[in-house]
This record gives structure tokens, sequence and C-alpha cells, in this order.
């Protein structure tokens, strides 16, 4: 009997080995250790032995019945890792096909504009403001200084929709509304974003409707040295740390002194190039100290107070910012073009 | 303005500055360079050369064999122009010259003929043709008579020279001349000043004997003076006069003509020259043009004037239009020999309107409605004789004959040492700002030891108060040398308004969710400012009085056809999925005709088109439809905390599909329309299938939003229950939702359709509707007996209510 267990055994192990499948080997499980297999028949069986017979038998039908359960246990899992192994092969995909696009829309480009100037001013205690697009002549105009018979004020170039009413040529009457609630008591510390319109022919650079961000600093004290600071601030924050500002005389109605505000090329960093017109320099804003006429006509005594005004043209920014060439892009919502500036 | 920077240095010395220096310095001190043109760089070789014989081409008609003496050497050059003459000092363009047209001149045969350089034209040297003077216009350029062979042509037709282009602002009216340029230059340099020399003869004769003036209109007039020069010869100017009106961009006509357009550009005080023969009388009246009156102008044009245009008149009939343009009968011709001169001020607004209507804009006009010096008007008209006296021969009378009406307008300024340091945050002494008016020519006087009077000459009338002065002190101080300070005032917290956060907020929204954010125009067609409207209030049209053209002459009181109008561009270039949304304001009227401003409306509106989300290579696609753009309304009330009460009323809506469109409600109130544009009008604009939404934000935003509260989360089991029911087709299953909401009592928490099905196995006429009830109590779990009744009631409510039965 001990001869007939070591064959069944050499047989199981060999079936064992032979075995491809885990279906194959389960057959052989139950073929060899079933409760109608060989070995179990052999147990049966031993009742006819000797009582030292027995225990030597016993041991040895427990022996191979370990020795096979072992062994198809290990070839159970080398089955199972391989079907994994085959499983994992036919599951690779191309990892290269492109990925399921998102829903994602943009800001336009104009306003990122906005907004970002917005936040640099809110962070350095402006407010936001806003108002009508279709504007008095009297806050368009004469509030800032620009007397019914001024030659800027020409018909020819502002959309008038009656006498006294036009579309805002610029958003300074927004200023001019806000100081006049204040009554005459400051601080006034403001940013105005918004639509303005001129009777201009749509080309590259030119456009009938276009926005603008003015601001606004009325207080105690205000000198122009502050206006520099905080321009210089403003710059720095918004077109890069590396970058200068520098100051020119100019004219406006409603600022005196008046200045133009350029800041060195983005491009060639002040050493000159097609963009700055080889200058090095690109000019960014007009802005000045409020002409104590404005102060004045806005309830604000110039004795006691004095501020200093800024504005920028939303589209020359963004040009700047993206190098955009052609004003009219803004207008046309052409999805080429606004989806440029997602992250924007 | 057009500065010559080799005129310039007549005035003052900046020869040690190139143009370029000259135009940093003038841009650094508020007179902006806009650009320096120069003739050219390239033209290296052109040099005086004599013809000294000249025979016809054997080959060619219009061909002339030249022998030219170029004081080295003689060269052979054919030459093509008429006016070549054997004895003319010509400019000679020798091989290896580039020329500005880009053109390189080199030895070569022409027919036959060895050419060894070119004789040049203006044209070929860069003189803009406009400006070439009629007696070289058709030919090549004759020297004078005394340039030496052999010499550099270039400074002899100042091509050497460079010109600034000024952009001046409005208050810089002063730097409209030459002399003007140069006393800010001299302030900027602290450099002393040659002014031009004025100094003429005159003949025995009294001008006053001959000639009267009468101002008939001294405000618009002030000032009139005459003078007369006999014996004058008209021909062309010199060469040097020439070269300075080219520069300056004026043609050269002839010396008479010349000499006022030189002093106009030398002083800014515009002048006018007649003919005193052909003037029509000896007396000159100024007054005001009557209605229709009519003249003759220079140009051979019949104007007709009104009562607002200023006329000079032989006491007659007009013989000039104030400041404008002088007329045909007066003019000065070769045929003239006394000349009438005339230097005066007309009022800006009377040249301003004259030159408006008439369409005649000129060099005189522009200064006289910036605004001359009046204190040089006479010294201008000396210049001018002394000039017509030194190249035409003229014989100046004695004296000027005036009408005098000006005003002592002399204006002095009180400044404060401190008070302009404290505006600018400089620590300046009064020795350091007086000294910039010493710089400028503007005399100062000491008032103690902290205040300084200025008193501004008649050339600067921009000089009007402190600030004024202040800002001279920081421009020739330097805006540079100003410090860099931050304000030391009130302290204020910067912040959003949380309407403009909103609105922030809904770009976002919008944006995360796939839709671009489109800006467009405000102005629009009559057409289209009245579709997709539906505004409760007024929305009468708001028009420009003067528009630029009928596609933008109203304000938009709809953002949508606007959206689709972007749609459309889309489309025509291939692009057939896009989704746009834009905020903005629409503009309603309660009157037709405007007397106040409209109420400007701020609104939201988007539209889609085409695929809405695609995976391409999966091949899913879906096209936009009703219910997608409605998802996005609904997640917008969400992102709002407006869901309560948000309710879509099916609607015909013009410009809309009347099926597929609906109105939307937040709490009650009408906040905006929603549907697929009408497939007519898709049709008309050759549109692809469009949905779109408006709301007004306006109202949106005055609501209140729900309270964002934490709920706390249910510690005991739901309960949920699907229905399926069967009711007509027409039953909205919103208004099913609703009765089952209202109908389930406290204990339904939630309602979710699931399922809608109409076709087969389903009786004509009616559909299916499958909803989802989860019951939930928050205190215990909820029996059987209590979700079966809530459930019975929702049956029954649904049974009598619109006569649903469940579904078999
Ligand atoms: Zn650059």
């Amino acid at each position: 009997m001990i001869n007939e267990l070591s064959r069944l055994e050499d047989e199981a192990l060999q079936e064992v080995v032979d075995a491809t499948t885990k279906k194959e080997l389960e057959t052989v499980r139950v073929t060899y250790l079933g409760k109608k297999g060989p070995i179990t028949e052999v147990l049966r069986g031993m009742g006819k032995l000797s009582a030292e017979e027995r225990p030597v038998v016993g041991q040895k039908a427990n022996e191979v019945r370990a020795r096979i359960q072992e062994a198809i246990e290990s070839k159970q899992q080398r089955l199972e890792e391989e079907e994994l192994e085959q499983k994992l092969a036919e599951e690779r995909i191309d990892v290269t096909l492109p990925g399921q696009p998102l829903p994602r829309g943009g800001k336009h480009p104009l306003t990122s504009v906005v907004e970002e100037v917005e936040d640099i001013f809110i962070g350095m205690g402006f407010e936001v403001t806003e108002g009508p697009e279709v504007e008095q002549d009297y806050y368009n105009f004469e509030k800032l200084n620009l007397p019914p018979d001024h030659p800027a004020r020409d018909m020819q170039d502002s959309f008038y929709v009656s006498q006294d009413l036009l579309l805002r040529t610029q958003t300074s009457p927004v200023q001019a509304r806000t100081m006049e609630k204040k009554d005459g008591k400051g601080p006034v510390k403001i940013v105005c974003p918004g639509k303005v319109y001129r009777r201009d022919e749509d080309d590259a650079t030119h456009s009938h409707q276009f926005m603008q961000i003015e601001g606004l600093y009325v207080d105690r004290n205000v000198r122009m040295s502050d206006l520099k600071g905080v321009l210089d601030t403003f710059v720095k924050k918004y077109f890069g740390e590396e970058r200068e500002i520098r100051l020119r005389p100019s004219f406006f109605p409603f600022t005196e002194p008046s200045v133009e505000v350029d800041v060195t090329c983005g491009l060639c960093g002040g050493k000159g190039c097609r963009v700055c017109k080889h200058t090095g320099w690109i000019e960014v804003l007009g802005a000045g100290m409020v002409h104590p006429s404005v102060l004045e006509m806005s309830g604000f005594d110039p004795e006691e107070y004095s501020g200093f005004a800024f504005g920028m043209g939303v589209e020359r920014f963004a040009m700047l910012k993206y190098g955009i060439d052609d004003i009219r892009h803004f207008y046309t919502n052409d999805t080429r073009f606004l989806s440029q500036f997602k992250r924007a | 303005m057009l500065v010559s920077y080799n005129w310039l240095k007549e005035y003052i010395d900046v020869s040690d500055l190139s143009p370029e220096e000259v135009a940093e310095k003038l841009t650094r001190g508020g007179v902006e360079v806009d650009a320096i043109h120069r003739y050219q760089e390239t033209i290296n070789g052109l040099v005086v050369g004599e013809v000294v014989e000249t025979k016809p081409h054997p080959e060619a008609e219009k061909l002339t064999v030249c022998q030219v003496d170029l004081g080295t050497e003689n060269a052979q050059i054919v030459c093509g122009a008429q006016n070549v003459s054997e004895g003319s000092k010509v400019a000679v363009a020798i091989a290896g010259t580039e020329l500005p047209n880009g053109m390189k001149i080199e030895a070569t045969t022409l027919r036959g003929e060895e050419s060894n350089g070119m004789i040049c034209s203006l044209d070929e040297l860069g003189v803009q043709e406009k400006l070439v003077p009629k007696e070289y216009a058709e030919g090549i350029v004759i020297l004078p008579a005394d340039s030496s062979v052999g010499d550099d042509a270039l400074p002899i037709l100042n091509l050497d020279d460079a010109i600034l282009e000024l952009d001046l602002t409005p208050n810089r009216a002063d730097c409209l001349s030459m002399v003007g340029i140069a006393y800010e230059m001299a302030g900027l340099l602290d450099r002393s000043l040659q002014l031009p020399e004025v100094e003429h003869g005159a003949i025995r004769e009294n001008a006053i004997d001959q000639v009267d003036v009468t101002i008939e209109a001294p405000e618009d007039n002030p000032y009139y003076g005459a003078k007369l020069i006999k014996n004058v010869q008209v021909k062309d100017s010199p060469l040097w006069l020439q070269n300075r009106l080219i520069a300056a961009g004026i043609r050269p006509i002839n010396n008479v003509v010349d000499v006022t357009n030189f002093v106009l550009i030398e002083y800014g005080q515009p002048l006018h020259a007649f003919d005193f023969d052909t003037f029509g009388s000896n007396e000159v009246v100024v007054r005001r043009a009557e209605a229709e009156e009519e003249i003759r102008t220079l140009d051979e044009e019949t104007r007709r004037l009104q009562n607002e245009h200023l006329v000079i008149t032989n006491g007659k009939k007009p013989t000039a239009v104030a400041g404008v343009m002088g007329g045909a009968d007066a003019e000065v011709t070769s045929e003239t020999t006394t000349v009438l001169l005339e230097a005066a001020h007309f009022h800006p607004a009377r040249v301003r309107k004259a030159s408006k209507d008439l369409g005649l804009r000129s060099e005189s006009s522009i200064r006289f409605e910036k605004g001359i010096d009046v204190t040089r008007v006479t010294e201008a008209a000396e210049r001018a004789v002394a000039l017509l006296e030194q190249i035409a021969d003229g014989k100046p009378l004695a004296g000027t004959v005036e009408a005098d009406h000006r005003m002592n307008s002399e204006v002095t300024i009180n400044a404060n040492v401190t008070t302009i340091n404290n505006r600018l945050g400089t620590d300046l002494s009064l020795e350091e700002m007086t000294d910039i008016f010493r710089r400028l020519s503007i005399a100062v006087t000491s008032v103690n030891a902290e205040e300084f009077e200025v008193h501004v000459p008649a050339r600067r009338p921009d000089l009007l108060i402190e600030e004024d002065i202040s800002e001279e002190v920081a421009r020739l101080y330097g805006y540079d040398q100003i410090p860099i300070t931050l304000p030391e005032g009130t302290t204020t917290p910067g912040a959003l308004t949380a309407k403009q956060q909103t609105k922030r907020n809904i770009r976002r929204f919008l944006e995360e969710n796939g839709i671009n954010e489109a800006i467009t125009y405000s102005l629009t067609s009559e057409t289209q400012a009245d579709r997709f409207l539906h505004q409760t209030e007024k929305n009468e049209t708001v028009r420009m009085a003067l528009p630029m053209s009928e596609e933008r002459s109203v304000l938009r009181k709809s953002l949508v056809p606007h959206l689709l109008e972007a749609l459309v561009h889309n489309q025509n270039r291939q692009i057939e999925d896009v989704a746009l949304y834009e905020m903005g304001s629409v503009f309603l009227s309660e009157e037709e005709q405007l007397t106040k401003q409209p109420h400007e409306k701020e609104t939201l509106a988007a539209a889609i088109t085409g695929l809405w989300r695609t995976h391409l290579w999966k091949g899913e696609k879906q096209s936009v439809d009703f219910f997608i753009v409605k998802g996005i309304v609904e997640g917008l009330a969400e992102e709002l905390g407006l869901t309560v009460g948000l309710r879509f009323s099916q609607q015909a809506i013009d410009g809309l599909h009347p099926g597929r469109s609906a109105r939307i409600e937040m709490k009650n109130q009408t906040v905006g329309i929603i549907g697929e544009v009408h497939p007519a009008l898709q049709k008309e604009w050759d549109l692809k299938q469009t949905y779109v939404f408006q709301l007004d934000l306006e109202t949106i935003m005055a609501l209140d939003a729900e309270p964002l509260q934490y709920t706390p989360l249910p510690r005991f089991p739901s309960t949920s229950r699907d229905i399926a029911i069967v009711v007509e087709n027409k039953v909205a299953a919103g208004e099913v939702e609703e009765i089952i909401k209202e109908a389930g009592g406290e204990i339904l928490r939630h309602v979710q359709l699931f399922d809608v099905y109409e076709g087969e196995h389903m009786e004509e006429g009616k559909k299916s509707l499958a909803f989802s009830l989860t019951y939930l109590h928050p205190e215990r779990t909820l029996t059987d007996e209590e979700v079966q009744d809530a459930h019975q009631a929702v049956l029954q409510a649904l049974e009598v209510k619109v006569g649903a039965h469940l579904r078999q």
C-alpha cells in the first residue's frame, strides 16, 4: 500500500505539473484528493491492515495528501499570476489617445485685463465704481473742465442722442458723479472701468467702442510724487517687477499738471525695438493732478483737498500684454481668438 | 507741426545735439516728437555739376546727352529732363549712389550712349511730389548759379536736414512756430535765443495815405494791420527759402506767397498778401458775411457764406474769408507790383466755423483756431516786409495802417513756493523756481521769501493759475526728479461690492461650464434692436443723432441678436460648435423723444449652437438642445441661491421657436427667456440650430438669495418608491412634479423624473412619466404605513388633477 501511495503521489504530482489551467488543476484536485479519490480509497482500505501497518500507512497517506495539496496550491497561485498577467496585457490601452475635453470657456481678454487691474487697485485700498454709458453732457464734459465751446467737444467726435445726452466718451463722468456724492469729504479712492464710445471709423487701431479704466484719488495733501508712487506700484504689479515708469508732461483739461506715463518696453527691456519704435518706452497711461476747477465743481475745496487721476485703455493693455495686433478682434468674438485666453 | 532741425539752428545753437537728442529733450519736456524724418541717409554721392555741353541723343528724341563738369572730372550723362541746359548747375548722383526710391546709380549705356551718373529731380531725391516747386515739377532741379562745382549738393538742397514731426497737445499752440519751439528749447537747455531780423527800409510815401482799415466786428477781429509794398517783382523764391518751406511741408509758389508762408511758420502768425491793384478799392473793411453772400476763393471755387463767417472786403464785396482763404480776384500773380499785406488777429471761433463749414483747413486756419500771440502780429508783418524788400525788390511804404481793438490782457499769477512743493512732493527753493522762468524768458518778480509773481507773456496763454505754474516748475525741473512716494492719507479697505462679486461669480460659473465670454458692440440697427425683447417695461429705442451707419444707429435692447451675429461670424469661418455668453447693458427708454437718460439694464445672455459635448474618437456626440441650455440656467440659479421659485413656463416668444421657448421666472418675477431661435430666423441668418437664453440681471441681483445654511445629515434611513404614470401628452412634467410634491407632504423629500416615454405600446396621445420619490423623516424611521399613505395620496392627487393612472 505504501508503494501504491508513492505511485499515486508521483502520478498526481506529474498531473499537477501538466495542468495548464485552473480547471485542469481542479480536476487533479478532485481526482486525487476528492472524497472518491484514490487516497481516500487507500485510507478507507486501511481497516484490513494490521495495527502496526496502520499508522505507518496512515501517516504516509497524510504526507502524500499534504504534498499533493501543496503542489496544487502553489500551482494554483502560479496559474492565477499568469492569468492576471495575461489579463493586464489584454487590458493595455493607448495612453497617447486624446483625453476627454473638459467643458471650459474663458473670460474675454478685455475682462481679464479689467479684473486684474481692479484687483491690483483693490489691494491698494480702492473701490470699483461704475456709471451710465448714456451720459449727460454736463458730466461727460462740463464737470471735467471742458466748457461748451471747447474744441474737444466736437459733435463729430461723439455719439449724441439728444442735445444734452451722449454716449460717454470717457469713464471720467463716473469720477465726477462719485465725487459729487461724497459731499466734499475725502478720501475718494476709486477705479472706474467701462465701455466708452467715439465716432471713429473701425480699423486695426481704432474702434467706435472701446474700454477704459480710470482712477481717482482725492484726499488731503496728495502730491504728484504720490501719483508717481501709486502708478509705479501698479505698473510693477501688472507688467512685472523689472519694469520702470517714466513720466512726461502732457495735457488733459481735467488735470494740471498732466502726465503721460511710459513703461519700459517688455520685449527689448528698454534697449529699443520695433514694438517700442526704438525708444525703449511704451506709452500706457495718461494721468495728472486733478484740476482745481474739477475739484471745486464736484464740491471739494481745492485749498483743502488735492488728488490725482489716471486713465488707461483696456484694449491697449490687452494688445501689449498678449501681442494682439488688431483691435477689431476684441469685438468679432471669433472663438479661435477667444479660446486663446482661457487661462488669462 | 514739422520742425526743421537745420532751420531751428538759426534761432538757438543746438549743433552739439543730434536731431534725436533735440527730439528727446522736447518729448521729455512735454512737446512730443512723434517721428523724425530724413530725406535719405544713403545719398552719399550727390555733387554739384555744371552742364558744359548738351546734344540730342542720336537714337532717342526725348533724351539729351550732357557733358557735365563734376570738378574732379567731366562725365557724360544722358538726361531725360526737358529743362536741362548748358551752363546750369545741377545735382548729379554719381555711380554707386543709392537714391531714396531704392534706385542704385551705375555707369551704363543708354541706347548706345554712355551715361555715368544721373542728373536728379527733387522727386528722385526724396522730396514729396506735392512739395516740389512747379518750376522743377517736370524736370531736374537747377542749383543756384553760385554753387561750386564738385561740392556736396545735399546741404544746398537742405537734404541733410532732419524733420521733427510734433504731436502737440492743444494747450501748446505756442509751439506751432519755429520761434515758439526756440523759446521752448532755450528753456529746456538754458541757452540763449537769437530772434529774426525785422528791420526794413521804407520809401517816403505813407501807407495811411493809400489805404483805410475799418473793423465792423471788433469782437471777431481785435486787430487788423495793413502794410503796402510797391515795386514788387513776383518770381520764384531763392533756393534757401524754398528749402525752408519744403522742410515745413509747404510747397513753394512764388516769392510773395512764400514769404507769407515762411513768416507763418517762423512766427506762427498767418499773413495774407493781396494784389492791391486788383483789390477793388483802397479801403479794407472787415465784417460778418451776409447770408448767402458769395466769394470766389483762390482755388477757383465759388463759396457761399453765412452770417457766422467773417470776411475781408473792399467795402463792397468780400476779398477773403478771414483766416481761411483769400479771394481769387485779388490774388498775387506774376503781374502784381503792389502788395497789400494783412497781419491780423481773428477770433478762433470765427475761423473754426468758416474753416469747418467750407471744408478748408490750412496751416493758417489751424493757428487762428488755436490762438495766436496777439503781441507779435506787427513784428511778424515787419519780418515779412523785410523779406519782401530783400528777395522781391519791394519798396515798403512807411507805417502800418491799423485798426486796433485789443484789450490789455496781461496775466499775472501769484505763486507760493510751499504750495507748489506740497503739490509736487518736491523741496525746491524760491531761487530754483524763479530761475526756471528766467530760462523760459518769462518775467518773474519775488514778492517775499515764499511768494513770487509770474508775468505771463501773450505767447503762453496756457498759463492761467498757480497749478499751471507748478506744472512749468515740474516740467523744467524734470518729471524724473520728482520723488516716488506713497500717499500718507487715510487708509481705506478696498473691496468689490456684493453685486460686483456676484457678476464675477456668474462669469466664472458660465466659463467653467464651457461657455466663452463675448463682448459685442452696443450699437446696432433698428431691425436688430426690436428682436428678442421680453422686458415688461416700456422699451423705446435710443437713436444716435448722427449715426456713422444704419448698422450702428441705435442702442441695443437685447443682447441676443449680437450673440447670434457672433455665431454667424464663426460659422462663416467653419467653426460650427460655438457657445458664447455676454454680460452687459441693454438700453430701454420710456420716451420716444429722449429727454432723460434711458434705463441701462444689466443683462446676461448666451447662445449655443452645434455640438455641446463630444468625444470624437469614441464617437460620442451630443448636439445642444433645449434641456442643455435649461440645465445651465438651473445651475446658474443654484450658483445664485435662487432655485426656490425658479420656473419655466411654456410661452411663444418673439424670435424663438413657439413650441420650444419658455419664460423664466424667479420668485414670481419674470426674469428672462429661453428657447430655440425661430427656424425662420435661423434660415434668414443661415444659422444652424441654436439655443439661447437671456436673463435680466438687474432684477435677479435684487432678489434675496436663499441663505447658505447647513442642514443636519439624516440620521434615519429614507425610503424610495418609484411611480410610473400615464397622462395626456399635453400635461407638463413640471406640473406633475408640483402635484406630487404638494400631495406627498412633509415626508416627501425628493422627487426625480427618470423616464419619459411615448410611442409603441402607448395609447395614442398619451405619455408615460416615471418618478422616483424619496420619503424621509428627520426624527425617526418611517413606517411602511406612513409611506404607503403618502404614496397613495400622491396617486390620488395625480388622478384627480391630471387624470393620471398607473402604467401597467
Ligand atoms: Zn522695445
